[in-house]
């Protein structure tokens, strides 16, 4: 008796030996080394990312650079992706020199110390690359720099302009010519829809909300501001949660096997969508090609053009890299450099960040849209019109509320049901802060 | 308890070298034997549960914005996590979701298990083993793509029995409906779960000698009632261990939802406690209080079966006895 509890009690000590190594390692997380000294030492670099066929656009660099390696270790998206750097974060080892990084999921990364900071780097010197309003995300507002800009994400409407033509509407200019549209849609086929109310995608919804002047978080001097639950916000939640409540939209997720379906049976007759929509379309509806068109987002107010950001991301050096200045010069040369803004809009299909290189290198439509030459000037026009976002530190518990309250509004199918869930988002994100012990005001 | 101890004469005598080599004998070699299994365990058994119950008495702290160096640390929390856990309503909701589906599940999927066990027991059956082996398959597809096959055939866009039944001019309700869905997940479960139970519960069958039969065939004993009678009573305590397996399976759902849930608006991302923990463990990213969540989770996880096994072990082994 006394020696099993003995041998407990070894038991247990053992285990405590090895949780206070455990913990004492999660403190050397943020210690930085210093830059490598030597310029001509090799250094080998890892870089997390997911946008296709980048690896290929990293071999360029590798074949110039044979002191600088870089190897691309592919993630499944952006959200495991940041998910497992987190937690490469909290364990004090594993993390990537680089990483792929969404606009949106920056101030989490700083906020949990992933990200080094840039701006005593090259990388610095690239602000005149972007837009002001991409800038802004990436530097926060303050002088840090988190990461380069890489790609974005302007919205546009893609629409079947064949169907169009057979029902004899006009391209939507105004959101009210887009409802008139939907029920024109809707009462010739029963089962045809001009677009869906998503509850799955969050970057679409905010970025509908950025369009209509909405900036879901703001700083207020050493305190957080959250203003979800305000005017531009509700009048979008109204305006879909009317068109579901009529009936005139679907109300299921996109994404799935159904609305795959959809695209490719002229059912789904619409997509509000991102520059980087012509990727998801040949993948899903491949046979719809030379039926769809481009144009700019339905407006609030014609008379001042607007559009919203959905998706686009950067890249970020981790607090973990031991070769900050090789992965900033790295990173600079990936997104700013002509040759290889025009690799990644060639290979990996993204719309670049880079002003200059977007305008060079996007010459020619995407094969899926060849019906459509001036495809580029379209996404062009509507990338100069994208209103200025704020961020948050907790993005993803406001994500996360989207699904969860949007995904009940959408199955009442009722206007009301849609306002109680933007207050329920805010009610939630102000919440989460507070219990967290940020400062909200 | 009788304690032998040596006399003194021979404790002064040999005391030392005998005393060494009882202690190599009784103590060192045992442990040494064991050290493999008790490394094993502490490295990875105890040392995970303990480190997650220091989490759950944690918590994040943050000052000012929460930005840059420093400006987040970890703070003891006290019970607070628990608190919150406990009275979350949302955990709550998960709580009521799972027991109705367990309630749902547990009776179904025995009772198809121990009746295809009887049938394929019987010895009119045909084709035993060939039926067997159908009905054991569905148990060797993963959780994930078994919830990704059903959900392709429930979405009424895609589903082959929703364009069979239009032929018909008829139009099925939508299994991801919100108050059908339980029956949804509840389906996927059955269909991968039931296999498993038959076989623990025919393999049980099996082991009846045969001379019980043939005692209760003398005595005018029809397949029914000797299946009543007889098959059931004895194979109890297999009955007893697969409800218990499928009691503590039922409370870890988790794959069938999550992978559902994408397709429709009717799963909520906390829909199972389970689903509960991951989503504030790597959407939220607040590991402290899934480790409260998942420790409270664990701790009746632990009750039930408890209370479970005390109710039924007499029983179910009282004969052994």
């Amino acid at each position: 008796m006394r020696k099993s509890f003995r041998a407990g009690a070894v038991a247990m000590l053992a285990a405590a030996t090895m949780l206070a190594a455990g913990c004492s390692g999660g403190s050397t997380a943020g210690s930085q080394s210093a830059a490598t000294s030597d310029p001509n030492q090799k250094v080998e670099l890892t870089y997390w990312a997911w946008a296709p066929n980048l690896d290929k656009v990293v071999e360029l660099w590798n074949e110039k650079n044979p002191n600088i390696h870089v190897t691309v270790n592919k993630q499944d998206g952006g959200d495991p992706a940041v998910t497992k750097l987190l937690t490469a974060v909290k364990a004090g080892s594993g993390a990537p020199d680089l990483i792929q990084a969404e606009y949106q999921k920056i101030p989490t990364l700083v906020a949990a110390d992933a990200l080094a900071d840039l701006s005593g780097t090259v990388a610095n010197d690239t602000k005149s690359h972007f837009p002001d309003g991409v800038w802004n995300d990436v530097t926060l507002g303050g002088d840090a720099l988190y990461s380069v800009p890489q790609d974005t994400g302007p919205m546009v409407f893609y629409y079947r302009a064949d169907i169009f033509e057979k029902l004899g509407i006009a391209v939507p200019k105004t959101w009210d010519e887009y409802a008139a549209a939907a029920k024109t849609v809707h009462a010739a086929d029963p089962e045809a829809y001009l677009g869906t109310f998503s509850s799955n995608d969050a970057g679409w919804f905010t970025g509908m909300a950025q369009q209509a002047g909405a900036s879901w978080w703001g700083v207020d001097g050493d305190a957080w501001n959250v203003k979800i639950a305000e005017e531009p916000t509700e009048k979008v939640a109204e305006y879909w949660g009317g068109l579901v409540e009529e009936g005139v939209i679907d109300n299921k997720p996109m994404y799935t096997p159904e609305w795959n379906t959809a695209l490719n049976t002229g059912k789904q007759v619409g997509w509000l969508s991102a520059a980087w929509g012509p990727g998801v379309l040949e993948g899903n509806a491949g046979s719809t090609a030379g039926t769809w068109k481009v144009a700019p987002m339905p407006q609030w107010d014609a008379s001042k053009p607007s559009t919203g950001n959905w998706g686009g991301s950067s890249t970020a050096v981790t607090s973990q890299s031991k070769n900050l200045d090789a992965a900033a010069k790295f990173a600079t040369w990936l997104n700013t450099e002509p040759e290889a803004v025009k690799a990644l809009v060639e290979v990996a299909g993204i719309y670049p960040a880079d002003n200059e290189g977007a305008k060079s290198a996007l010459t020619k439509a995407p094969a899926f849209f060849s019906n459509q030459p001036d495809f580029y000037d379209v996404v062009g026009e509507a990338a100069q019109n994208v209103g200025s976002f704020t961020y948050g530190p907790n993005v993803n518990v406001a994500y996360n509320a989207y699904n969860d309250q949007f995904a009940k509004a959408a199955q009442s199918k009722q206007k009301s049901a849609f306002l109680d869930a933007v207050s329920n988002m805010q009610q939630v994100t102000v919440d989460d802060l507070k219990k967290t012990g940020f400062t909200v005001k | 308890m009788t304690v032998t101890r040596p006399g003194p004469a021979a404790d002064t005598a040999a005391g030392t070298p005998r005393k060494s080599k009882n202690f190599k004998s009784r103590v060192l070699i045992p442990y040494a034997m064991l050290a493999p299994g008790i490394i094993l365990f502490l490295v990875f058994m105890a040392a995970p549960i303990i480190y997650t119950l220091v989490l759950s008495f944690q918590k994040k702290k943050v000052s000012g914005l929460g930005l840059g160096k420093g400006s987040q640390s970890t703070a003891f929390a006290g019970l607070d996590n628990y608190v919150s856990a406990l009275t979350d309503p949302e955990f709550l909701g998960s709580v009521l979701r799972v027991l109705t589906y367990g309630l749902i599940l547990i009776p179904l999927m025995l009772g198809f298990a121990l009746l295809f066990a009887l049938l394929l027991d019987s010895r009119r059956t045909r084709a035993g083993s060939f039926s067997r082996t159908a009905i054991f398959l569905p148990y060797a597809v993963p959780a994930v793509i078994s919830s990704l096959l059903w959900g392709f055939l429930y979405l009424p866009g895609v589903s082959p029995f929703h364009f069979l039944a239009r032929q018909f001019g008829m139009e099925l309700p939508s299994l991801l409906d919100p108050n059908l869905v339980t029956f949804a997940i509840c389906n996927i479960a059955l269909w991968g779960g039931v296999g498993f139970n038959m076989i623990v519960m025919y393999t049980s069958l099996k082991a009846v000698p045969s001379e019980i039969y043939e005692a209760a065939k003398l005595d005018g004993c029809s397949e029914i009632q000797t299946a009543l009678r007889i098959k059931i009573p004895i194979i109890a305590p297999s009955l007893v261990m697969t409800a218990l397996f499928s009691m503590i399976a039922t409370l870890q759902v988790f794959a069938e939802p999550t992978t559902l849930r994408p397709l429709a608006n009717s799963l909520s991302t906390s829909w199972s406690p389970l689903m509960l923990v991951y989503r504030d463990a790597f959407t939220r990213n607040d590991v402290f209080s899934a480790a409260a969540t998942s420790i409270v989770i664990a701790l009746a996880t632990f009750i039930i079966s408890f209370l479970f096994l005390r109710i039924v072990q007499k029983r179910a082994f009282g004969q052994e006895n």
